[in-house]
């Protein structure tokens, strides 16, 4: 039987260690097609993709865009503004709407949890969840782990912490069912108060202190932190969130090794990083972008019903072109 | 000649006076006439007698919830007095209290009078008002509680909301006490619950979704039980849902205080886990906790720390409950599947017998907030509940009398069932279960 990843890509805690390691190395030869002059192959010719954004996003819908128009797929953008939405229509009525006009597949970035999944229980086309609330963002968690295999060959074994509001992050979530998934081992670091209570049974080690994350990992994920925290009473100034918990030069130089460094943006230089890390040579974060554009050309080829075998011949055929 | 009823060879459990054997009650006019063994044979050839047959059927005093959102007036599309009453008659409930956060809020004598109306005119099970604690239940200046009582209420509660200032739950506790009324207060401290969907826990933390410590309803139950006893005012507690809860509960009994405390079936029978799935059906406030809390409020009910079970029946619209998790509101109806759930969840696996069920639905219920009902005595309203305990059946929301169908049992397959409802003498309801 052939692996494959069923309607929707909702999150990586429903996905086995096999179906991830289908995406990537599905996005394996996907990431070549970014780097030729004509930057297209047909595979998802005729296909009609919405990218319904419910929420302010720049990187994740233009990678989304990118990697959509790079296969030839038909697609549609609707932001909240501007549209029925912002005149009260429910998510569910956008939805069937949309399905009238007879699409293929939606992407869908909300602010709620769990509405990635409400669309897909309730439309035929595909669904893949571009962050939904504090639940999951799947293409980052799977673009993180595609940066960091090609960094460390092997994601088996390797110490990754992530730093940050794990709370309200659904960066941290899917970072941490896909990297347990594939055998990394995974730590987190931040305030307690921006910790969820029972991130213990997660699966997870947890730092109290960056210093000592930085002594375990070999790499970070640094979380963007967010201005709302320091108004609801999380923690009390960005000031002091960069001393205790920013990840500077000189913190990183008292290791004994190098460390690799991602952030799924956008950054906050001075505030959770400093400039000289995020600019630094062990900063992958822009190489993070680039493999987004090739993980989610992947999800979208696999959710449409390509065979994983067929990837090489897709991008084979489009360079006949 | 006044009509009358026998309901022949059940078995007739009826706490209030510790009876529990196979007997027939007969029913005149609007009370109980005689409850025991011989009672058909005496009364057979009574002229104009109905008799009804309910062998292997238990006959009780009729159930009475002290918890239910009838929506009436302001949100008539999603239940109604009427329906809500023709909804408790179904599921076995002769009485029922309706809450007090209505558009505009039950808080004064004519709202309290149009509820008693409407109820009258329904012909169901009986409806008692509960008014407001506060005006608007904005939590700042009292209602009139003597008018809202002279009108018709049974109890003054600000639930939907908890009573945020400790100084107004303090009067209200004092102030109530002229008027011989329970203070029921539904428990959240608002500023950790704030935005919570869910109990806050591993699942909430997976989802995604702001979870509701149990600490926020244990420090107003807390605080609750501790002005009860410096105001000597009757405190009763809707909706536990902790272990910790419970506990605070056993602390203040064991104290005297003048508490009492209610829990709903969902929150006897479900956990956290119900929410998988961003499952709106399987939102309230208090949420679903974990199986822990599950089994302290089970042997609660048992050992009777917890007097009674409510359902904090909440219809809400179709549309309402469709769509994103945290944006649906809180709620579930119960009337329809209180019983079953009970028979299913706690009698079925032998933590109470039928006597302790009857008495936390009917007798309990019925004391604590000083209503009639309650009993099957001689003279007592003939409020009788005949129900089947070992009938299974498929939760089947359409075919409910409520106008709502959110309930997070539909499908699902229960044990028990109300096969025949009567208030005053009158059956206002009858199935084959």
């Amino acid at each position: 039987m052939t692996l494959s990843l069923g309607k929707d890509l909702l999150g990586l805690e429903p996905l086995s260690g096999d179906q991830i390691k289908l995406i990537l190395d599905t996005a394996e030869p996907f990431k070549e097609i970014s780097e030729r002059v004509i930057k297209k192959v047909p595979t998802l010719r005729g296909a009609t993709i919405v990218n319904l954004f419910f929420e302010a996003s720049t990187r994740t819908r233009i990678s989304f865009e990118f990697a959509e128009k790079r296969l030839s797929a038909d697609t549609v953008n609707v932001a909240s503004t501007g549209s029925s939405v912002s005149k009260g229509e429910t998510l569910v009525d956008t939805a069937r709407n949309l399905e009238a006009m007879r699409i293929d597949m939606v992407v869908i970035r909300h602010g709620a949890s769990g509405a990635a999944r409400f669309l897909a229980d309730r439309i035929e086309s595909n669904v893949i969840n571009a962050g939904d609330g504090t639940h999951e963002h799947p293409t980052q968690g799977l673009l993180d782990l595609l940066t960091l295999r090609d960094h460390f060959k092997t994601l088996e074994g390797i110490k990754v912490c992530i730093v940050g509001d794990v709370l309200h992050s659904r960066v941290a979530r899917s970072n941490i069912w896909g990297l347990t998934k594939m055998g990394a081992q995974v730590g987190v670091c931040g305030p307690r108060s921006l910790l969820p209570n029972a991130i213990d049974e997660m699966g997870v080690t947890v730092f109290s202190r960056v210093e000592e994350a930085i002594e375990w990992a070999d790499a970070l994920n640094i979380l963007r932190l967010q201005l709302e925290r320091m108004t609801a009473g999380y923690i009390p100034s960005q000031r002091e969130y960069n001393r205790v918990f920013g990840i500077s030069r000189e913190r990183l130089d008292r290791a004994k090794r190098d460390i690799l460094i991602l952030h799924p943006g956008p950054m906050n230089r001075g505030v959770e990083i400093d400039s000289d890390v995020a600019d630094g040579p062990f900063s992958v974060i822009l190489d993070q972008v680039t493999n987004g554009v090739a993980v989610r050309m992947a999800v979208l080829y696999l959710l449409s019903g390509g065979k994983p075998e067929l990837a090489e011949a897709a991008k084979k055929a489009g360079g006949e072109r | 000649m006044s009509r009358s009823v026998l309901l022949r060879g059940g078995r007739v459990i009826d706490p209030s006076q510790s009876f529990d054997q196979i007997a027939d009650v007969l029913i005149i006019g609007e009370k109980i006439e005689a409850m025991g063994a011989r009672v058909g044979n005496d009364a057979a050839g009574r002229d104009g007698l109905e008799t009804i047959d309910c062998s292997g059927t238990v006959v009780s005093p009729g159930f009475v919830d002290v918890h239910c959102h009838l929506r009436e007036p302001g949100r008539e599309e999603v239940e109604t007095i009427a329906s809500g009453a023709r909804a408790a008659a179904a599921g076995g409930f002769t009485a029922v209290c309706a809450m007090p956060n209505t558009d505009p809020v039950t808080d004064n004598q004519a709202a309290v009078g149009f509820i008693s109306r409407q109820a009258s005119r329904a012909d169901a099970a009986r409806v008692y008002p509960i008014g407001a604690i506060s005006l608007g239940q904005r939590g700042e200046a009292l209602a009139e509680f003597g008018e809202m009582v002279a009108a018709g209420a049974v109890a003054v509660s600000d639930d939907g909301k908890p009573v945020v200032s400790a100084h107004l739950m303090r009067t209200a506790l004092e102030y109530a006490r002229t008027f011989g009324i329970p203070v029921a207060d539904h428990c959240e401290e608002p500023t950790l619950a704030h935005g919570g969907a869910m109990n806050e826990g591993i699942v909430s933390a997976r989802l995604g979704l702001k979870g509701i410590p149990s600490e926020a309803e244990e420090i107003m139950a807390i605080r609750d039980i501790l002005l009860a006893r410096r105001t000597g005012g009757h405190v009763h507690l809707c909706h536990m849902s902790t272990r910790g809860s419970v506990e605070l509960i056993r602390w203040g009994k064991d104290r005297h205080i003048n508490v009492t405390a209610e829990v709903c079936p969902h929150h006897i029978s479900l956990t956290e886990d119900a929410v998988e799935g961003y499952d709106t059906n399987a939102k309230m406030n208090p949420p679903l906790r974990t199986a822990d809390d599950v089994a302290a409020l089970q042997e609660a009910v048992r050992d009777g720390t917890i007097d009674l079970i409510a359902t904090d029946h909440a219809p809400h619209h179709y549309d309402e409950k469709e769509r994103e998790f945290a944006n649906a509101p809180n709620g579930i109806i119960g009337l329809e599947t209180a019983l079953a759930v009970n028979i299913t969840w706690l009698v079925a696996p032998g933590i109470i017998d039928l006597p302790v069920l009857i008495e936390r639905m009917s007798c309990a219920p019925a004391r604590v907030f000083k209503l009639p009902g309650g009993t099957l005595r001689r003279g007592a309203d003939a409020d009788v509940t005949v129900f089947d305990p070992s009938a299974s059946w498929v939760v089947e929301p359409a075919r409910f009398k409520t106008k709502g169908r959110n309930t997070p049992y539909a499908g699902k397959t229960l044990q028990g069932r109300a096969t025949c409802t009567i208030v005053g003498g009158r059956v206002i309801h009858r199935s084959d279960a």
